[in-house]
């Protein structure tokens, strides 16, 4: 697949429009899916994927090849949902209500094992959309897509420390949504002892 | 330390522990309570890196409005390229043409000169 992909940006950056749209036929739903993940709806996915595959037509020439060109769609991907979020100019995630319970809490349960199935993969996706988008974005290009800290600093216009405060917040959101019983056990004790 | 201290370094202890200083770590090495927090975050980790292989279906149409797309941005491309050879074209024929027209301006007045002085001759 990666020395395909090679072969197609080689041939598309030497003006093969045909190679261009093949790229585009291998790659859109994985593009799709990171636009979905940042932007938290389908229609909002949608547009940064066109606006996004337009900007890398247009500066493929740039792309050196030192990095995979997925990675390279992925940062471009990701600067777009950034853009556009911005200019929506409204903050459209939905925060969960606090007194859903994305795990069964019961005491019986056992949160440790959880987090495999089809099922948790929903709940997870559910956690990631009631993150704000900033903090959304962070977390998915570095647990999901595994960016690099620059990268993602650089695509988000942002400083790689605070892109890693923003990560490690989100990491902790995550958790708590996850895994609330054993979260409100430590707030009780944390309480009790100030 | 306490753990409620320990609790906001283990999202990025869950990194590696290289990253967190020594006394942190023997904390948490010492306590189950911050233990059991870091597997979690190790869970969640995992869980989170699982989803990329995790590729959602885009809605129909979304391909063929990106080519769609892309082909009306590589026409307008060619449209521009095309435009701005012409516009080349044009004025560079403008430039050959004053340069032409200078020089034939330039021969004119020199032969006069040398008429003029002929006569004062």
């Amino acid at each position: 697949m990666g020395e395909e992909l090679a072969d197609l940006v080689a041939a598309a950056k030497a003006g093969d429009q045909a190679a261009f749209e093949d790229l585009v036929k291998a790659t859109y739903a994985g593009t799709y899916t990171l636009a979905f993940r940042l932007t938290g709806n389908e229609e909002d996915a949608s547009d940064v994927v066109q606006e996004a595959y337009l900007r890398a037509y247009r500066s493929l020439k740039r792309f050196r090849g030192d990095a995979r060109f997925t990675t390279w769609l992925y940062r471009i991907t990701a600067n777009c949902a950034t853009t556009h979020l911005k200019k929506r100019q409204r903050d459209r995630h939905e925060v969960l209500d606090d007194a859903d319970e994305l795990f069964d809490a019961r005491p019986e349960s056992d949160p440790e094992g959880r987090l495999g199935g089809a099922d948790d993969r929903r709940i997870l996706q559910a956690a990631l959309q009631s993150l704000s988008p900033e903090m959304r974005a962070v977390v998915v290009l570095r647990d999901v897509y595994d960016l690099p800290h620059e990268a993602i600093a650089a695509e988000l216009g942002i400083s790689e420390g605070a892109a890693k405060v923003r990560l490690h917040r989100a990491r902790k959101k995550l958790r708590e949504r996850l895994f609330p019983l054993r979260t409100e056990l430590r707030d009780e004790e944390t309480a009790r002892a100030v | 330390m306490r753990c409620d201290q320990v609790a906001d370094l283990l999202p990025g202890i869950v990194d590696g522990p290289a990253r967190a200083e020594r006394h942190v770590m023997a904390h948490v090495e010492s306590c189950l309570r911050c233990q059991a927090e870091l597997v979690q975050y190790r869970k969640l980790l995992k869980a989170l890196r699982a989803l990329r292989t995790d590729v959602l279906q885009p809605a129909p149409g979304t391909l063929t409005s990106i080519l769609a797309n892309l082909e009306a941005a590589g026409e307008r491309g060619a449209m521009r390229s095309l435009l701005a050879g012409r516009r080349g074209a044009y004025l560079g024929g403008i430039a050959v043409a004053t340069a032409a027209a200078g020089a034939a301006g330039a021969m004119v007045l020199a032969n006069r000169g040398r008429r003029k002085m002929r006569l004062a001759g």
